[in-house]
């Protein structure tokens, strides 16, 4: 019990510290790393309540896919601009009320949901959902995604799907004079289309369209 | 006390499995280039030690005797910890990782996922590398690794779906003993094709070592890195590569299992095998390297996204089919 105490305690404070080193810390590049370190600790958290498969997916989704994308888009920023000029110019007091009215929400909820564990129990009723411990995580968190909300599921992954599409066409666009490869044409490229003999004029050369 | 005896009694055990692991990645890198020498007509390393097997650890020792240099403009911090943290990566992933059907560090149930999402933080290493050493030739290095191995992330991830379809389970001993009658190299032949050409993609292997194209990038990632801190970054890869052939073993393979079910086959302990089936994998692996160019960067995620992720995705689809109308979807 003391050895799992000391774990929990250890990568809490990781998580908490670095998340606090993510809004702190003036290199953006640095602030994702610590989002990282934050995102690890998590799912090692995750995966000391028993939730291992939780735990792996966050990692596998978050630290080895999204924070790999957010890397990539901050250091990219990081070479045109160096130093950190983005903010020098603008007004910080501009910011401040939308920062406020979405930290007091978060603030709010956080009360509701605390309040709500804390002081009435039956809403978060465990018994009623998983608690089936003859059967792995996986298993359990499987029969219940498929069966009970195979609605709910299919539709997020829809709307994730449609996400994907969308960020596609916004960004996507057909640029004029591009050279492009079509790899069924120049697989089924003959050579009697491809060679050409001629008979060359002299001071006159040949044309060779490109 | 009773704490101490049970961290020494894990310690050795770790010991015993990370000692054999870094000699074998020293073994592979000479194996590597004697495959690539023979391929060429020539003679590979072959001076220090009967056949030249210690070469590797001669080219440790220069390298533990040449100086670290760390440039002046570096973020020193991430520049020291990009090599730890691939080697970190590498070594860990090894601990689940079953030799038997006992002899298995941390029999996880989750442990497929666990290899794959350790595979998949492989990458820190080299971004971290590529951005700390605050050069052009390396971050452009870190930045095509990083699309490279997230793309191919994808279709392995696919693919290892397939075989879990089969399985029913995660845990990768019960992957291996699934396998008892057929390995799944037969009926996944495809997937196995794909999920090896995606291994030589996830570990920068030729002919997808763009992110160390000598002619475009000087070294890659690696060009500011000197002494022990580029062999770290060399034993690390090498210990990936190992850990991709392992898990190709497991997935299709079959494991630790002997490969006829007769008498004297089955007196053979199971980490021989296993280690055979690694090593044929990884000769397949320096074969390649020998015998095929490298590809052009669009033509690699073109091959990542366009060919093989569809194809892997259909045969998710195949897979799951046929296992339904048969009726052989494992339960339990």
């Amino acid at each position: 019990m003391i050895a799992h105490a000391i774990f929990f305690y250890t990568f809490s404070i990781i998580a908490v510290v670095s998340a606090i080193m993510v809004t702190a810390s003036k290199n953006t590049v640095h602030s994702v790393f610590f989002l990282i370190l934050d995102f690890i600790s998590i799912s090692c958290l995750f995966i000391m309540i028993g939730a291992e498969f939780l735990g792996m997916i966050m990692l596998i989704v978050y630290v080895g896919a999204v924070a790999v994308l957010f890397l990539f888009v901050v250091m990219m920023l990081n070479v045109a601009q160096q130093k950190n000029q983005w903010f020098a110019g603008q007004a910080t007091s501009k910011h401040i009320p939308v920062g406020l009215i979405i930290s007091t929400l978060i603030f709010f909820e956080i009360i509701i949901v605390i309040g709500g564990w804390k002081y009435k129990p039956e809403i978060f009723d465990i018994n009623n959902s998983l608690a089936n411990t003859s059967v792995s995580n996986t298993h359990s968190l499987g029969q219940i995604l498929y069966t009970d909300y195979i609605h709910v599921f299919q539709i997020s992954g829809m709307i994730l799907l449609v996400a994907m599409i969308g960020a596609i066409v916004l960004t996507f666009r057909q640029r004029s004079g591009v050279k492009r490869q079509s790899y069924i044409k120049q697989i089924s490229r003959e050579r009697s289309e491809g060679v050409e003999l001629l008979d060359v004029q002299s001071t006159k050369g040949v044309k060779i369209d490109d | 006390m009773e704490y101490l005896s049970i961290v020494f009694q894990e310690v050795y055990k770790i010991l015993f499995l990370l000692v054999p692991v870094l000699v074998s990645v020293a073994m592979i890198v000479w194996l590597d280039r004697r495959v690539w020498a023979f391929v060429q007509k020539r003679q590979g390393p072959n001076v220090v030690g009967p056949f030249g097997l210690l070469q590797s650890l001669a080219d440790a020792l220069k390298y533990i005797f040449k100086e670290i240099i760390i440039p002046s403009s570096s973020n020193k911090v991430i520049f020291i910890l990009a090599p730890i943290v691939t080697m970190t990566l590498a070594l860990i992933a090894w601990a689940v990782i079953p030799f038997s059907a006992t002899q298995v560090l941390a029999d996880i149930n989750v442990g497929i996922l666990y290899l794959f999402a350790v595979s998949s933080l492989g990458v820190y290493g080299i971004i971290m590398g590529g951005w700390a050493s605050n050069s052009k030739y390396p971050f452009l290095g870190a930045i095509r690794s990083a699309a490279q191995m997230v793309s191919y992330e994808v279709s392995i991830g696919v693919i290892i779906i397939n075989v879990l379809l089969c399985v029913g389970s995660l845990n990768l001993n019960d992957i291996v003993i699934a396998q008892q009658n057929m390995w799944f190299v037969i009926p996944l032949f495809p997937m196995f094709v794909i999920f090896f050409i995606s291994a030589l993609a996830e570990t920068n292997r030729p002919p997808f070592d763009l992110p160390e194209a000598e002619a475009e990038l000087v070294a890659g990632y690696q060009t500011e890195y000197s002494g022990m801190m580029y062999a770290m970054f060399w034993l690390g890869e090498y210990a990936n590569i190992l850990l991709m052939c392992a898990m190709g073993a497991i997935l299709f393979l079959g494991g630790w299992m002997s490969p006829i079910d007769v008498y004297p086959f089955t007196l053979v302990p199971g980490a021989i095998w296993l280690i055979l089936k690694i090593l044929l994998l990884f000769i397949l692996f320096a074969l390649v390297k020998a015998i095929v160019p490298r590809y052009r960067y669009d033509q690699l995620m073109r091959l990542g996204w366009k060919v093989f992720l569809p194809l892997s995705l259909i045969w998710v689809v195949l897979t799951a089919s046929y296992l339904f109308y048969f009726n052989l979807l494992p339960v339990n």
